[in-house]
């Protein structure tokens, strides 16, 4: 349909991202939705989420008082994972109190805890928990091994020394590396930049393209010397100033609100952005190829976030999934964004460390515009 | 001298989900001529009209457009092409001066601003060009979009329904605008549904299910419908008209106020037809030319019995 001569036009894609940009800042909606996305999501995700919950609230059933169940009880809060929040007189009480969800744990010191300890009998000390989630458990369960060794040691001096535990045969020592601490927010809040600029970068896109064709306007677009390029031009370049402007928004809260460390380097950061948005912003121009009407636009937009918000490794350790599923998560976008922007945050990577999860980055970009471009009708047919 | 067609196409035929919409369509139109394109709703105006400046690809036939193919050479004929779309398609949230500014740069014209200055003056809205373009009136829609698909200064002029809820005045000034844009050798395609539209064109063209049926001059289309009309005055025509209806020999029976048109095919069976009421008080019956509009209802009237 274009002639040879015909190349790309300088003029014509500034004249499409002028208009772009003239209707976005118009368009009150789509401006909320630019500004008022990000910023909800920062506040709310990242002071809401928690993947180490502590304080957990605890049902316990003390059948018979002593110093041992004394001090384990102190041994368990001590954790910081076990609030004792109950007082169960009758055992029979506790299935209840897991299943009404009033209580995570349910601790039981069955009658003659204490004689058994003392004559080495190695009783049974029952702790029940409500493990539907695993992850809201996972973590104090883990910190009940240590307690099973020391909790005890206190009171088991003189003649009871030797049922103290043996010292392991070799210490194990461990260095939690870029974040010791283990503070959600510093995975969480630079994740949540990448799922912003998907979530709103695909969607706008194909909003903006359907609601040309949905407006009837695409007809007089078509009909004036506009090449196909030109138009993805002018509704991309747009929204990759949008993207830099969320990017920023969620640096500025990272860094004030959740004091992130950002230990590598912006401008690589601003590079694997650019082809990140640029990423995105395709996929919502391809949707916008094949969806009829807006509400079809949004509703494939969902198709693409969802999978990338659960299988990228944003919501879910990525390492934890079966290998068909960690092969989608490596053909998404968010999947390697994510590892590039905690990588160039936290751990101070460099272009070396990035290489890897950027160009499959730039991959799926090539991949998509050849799409769009090759779907984008030239006509109305 | 008109020389080459401007519009010269032929057997175009175009189908939508297996229903032919478009049917062997062929005209040609000479340099500076406008051109009316007449049928009844879903005849396939728009659609042949888009087929012309390659927003749609015919299933088969051809032909070129300002002496370029429509198959192969679409994107230089968009670049001299003007087409108003049937909806108003510029931008509603873009205010006047900065739709006309998107079109400037669009078709990448020199001394840009100042051309855009000039055509707000002429359209007269320099003081309302930061007014957005969907608060206007439909009107002024239309003057907008005309003004725009102007602004390249094209060669051809392609206007679908133009003035379709448009008032009588701004429709005037309008088809003042397309004569003096002909004049000027800009040669235009024009739909309409107004018989008064159609007979201020140079020529026109009927199409209906598809099909061109009638092609020509006003006088020529008249004369070559073949149709007898007689057109009857005076009180209790409106009785008149049901009881002629089913008279064998009348086509068509119309109430223009108190005036009754009745049209036939055959003059003699018409006349037979209408002898019997001749007698009637106070009718006062007289042999006229038909109307355009009576040889476009009779052509459509045709063409579904043809069809159906
Ligand atoms: N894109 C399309 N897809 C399917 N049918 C269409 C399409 N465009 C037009 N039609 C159908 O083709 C017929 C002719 O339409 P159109 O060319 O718009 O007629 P007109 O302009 O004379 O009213 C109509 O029946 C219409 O429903
Ligand atoms: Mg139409």
């Amino acid at each position: 349909m274009t002639g040879p001569r015909d190349g790309l036009s300088r003029a014509r894609c500034l004249a499409m991202i002028i208009k772009e940009f003239i209707q976005m800042r118009r368009d009150r909606m789509t401006f909320a939705m630019m500004i008022g996305i990000p910023v909800m999501q920062v506040l709310l995700f990242g002071f809401a989420i928690n993947t180490d919950p502590k304080h957990l609230p605890t049902a316990l059933h003390v059948a018979e008082p002593s110093v041992f169940a004394r001090d384990l009880v102190t041994a368990l809060e001590n954790t910081g994972y076990f609030q004792v929040t109950r007082h169960v007189d009758d055992p029979a009480r506790i299935p209840w109190l897991l299943a009404s969800n009033q209580v995570q744990f349910a601790v039981t010191i069955p009658v003659g805890f204490a004689r058994a300890v003392q004559r080495g009998e190695h009783p049974v000390l029952l702790i029940e928990a409500d493990a539907t989630d695993p992850a809201a458990t996972g973590n104090a369960l883990a910190a009940l091994d240590q307690i099973a060794h020391t909790a005890l040691d206190r009171d088991l001096s003189g003649p009871l020394r030797s049922l103290r535990q043996p010292p392991p045969a070799f210490e194990v020592r461990v260095h939690r590396r870029y974040n010791p601490d283990g503070i959600t927010q510093y995975n969480i809040v630079p994740g949540l930049m990448g799922v912003i600029l998907t979530m709103t970068g695909v969607m706008l896109t194909a909003l903006a393209v359907t609601r040309e064709r949905e407006r009837g306007t695409m007809e007089n677009l078509l009909a004036m010397p506009v090449r196909p390029v030109e138009v993805m031009i002018g509704k991309i370049l747009p929204y990759i100033a949008v993207g830099y402007v969320q990017v920023i928004l969620v640096l500025l809260a990272a860094h004030f609100l959740f004091q992130v460390p950002m230990i590598g380097s912006l401008a690589l950061l601003s590079v694997g952005v650019l082809i990140f948005i640029a990423a995105n912003l395709a996929v919502g121009f391809t949707f916008s190829t094949v969806a009829g009407n807006q509400l079809q636009a949004m509703q494939m937009s969902f198709f693409f976030f969802l999978p990338s918000l659960l299988l990228s490794g944003f919501m879910f350790p990525f390492r934890g999934m079966p290998d068909w599923a960690q092969a989608i998560g490596e053909a998404l976008p968010l999947t390697h964004f994510l590892r590039i922007v905690r990588g160039i945050l936290l751990k101070g990577n460099g272009v070396a460390e990035v290489a890897p999860d950027l160009w499959p980055i730039a991959l799926f970009l090539v991949v998509i515009t050849i799409i769009a471009l090759n779907r984008y009708r030239l006509t109305l047919d | 001298m008109t020389g080459a067609p401007v519009i010269d196409v032929h057997s175009l035929n175009k189908s939508f989900d297996g229903r032919r919409v478009v049917e062997d369509f062929a005209i040609q139109v000479g340099r500076g001529r406008i051109c009316g394109f007449l049928g009844p709703n879903g005849s396939g105006k728009t659609t042949t009209i888009r087929m012309l400046c390659g927003l749609l690809t015919p299933d088969s036939g051809g032909g070129t457009c300002l002496g370029l193919d429509i198959l192969r050479e679409g994107a230089a004929i968009k670049r001299q092409v003007g087409y108003m779309t049937q909806r108003f398609s510029f931008y509603e949230d873009l205010s006047i001066a900065e739709n006309l500014d998107f079109v400037a740069r669009v078709y990448g014209l020199p001394r840009r601003r100042q051309q855009v200055a000039q055509a707000l003056d002429r359209l007269g809205l320099t003081r309302r060009s930061r007014q957005l373009a969907g608060a206007l009136s439909g009107g002024w829609k239309q003057r907008l979009a005309l003004a725009a698909c102007t602004l390249h200064e094209p060669k051809l002029l392609l206007l679908d329904e133009p003035t379709a809820g448009v008032d009588p005045v701004a429709r005037r000034d309008f088809w003042d605008q397309i004569h003096r844009l002909a004049e000027d050798g800009i040669t235009v395609l024009v739909s309409t549904h107004y018989m008064d539209e159609a007979e201020r064109c140079h020529e026109i063209a009927y199409l209906a299910y598809g099909k061109l049926l009638a092609r020509g001059t006003v006088a020529d289309v008249i004369a070559g419908s073949g149709l007898a009309t007689w057109r009857i005055t005076g009180p209790g025509v409106a009785a008149l008209a049901r009881t002629l209806h089913s008279r064998p020999g009348v086509d068509r029976v119309a109430l223009f106020g108190q005036t009754l048109h009745v049209s036939g095919q055959d003059p003699d069976l018409l006349a037979a037809a209408l002898a019997d009421h001749r007698a009637s008080d106070g009718l006062h019956f007289q042999p006229a030319p038909p109307t355009l509009e009576d040889v476009f209802i009779h052509l459509m009237g045709e063409a579904r019995d043809n069809f159906s």
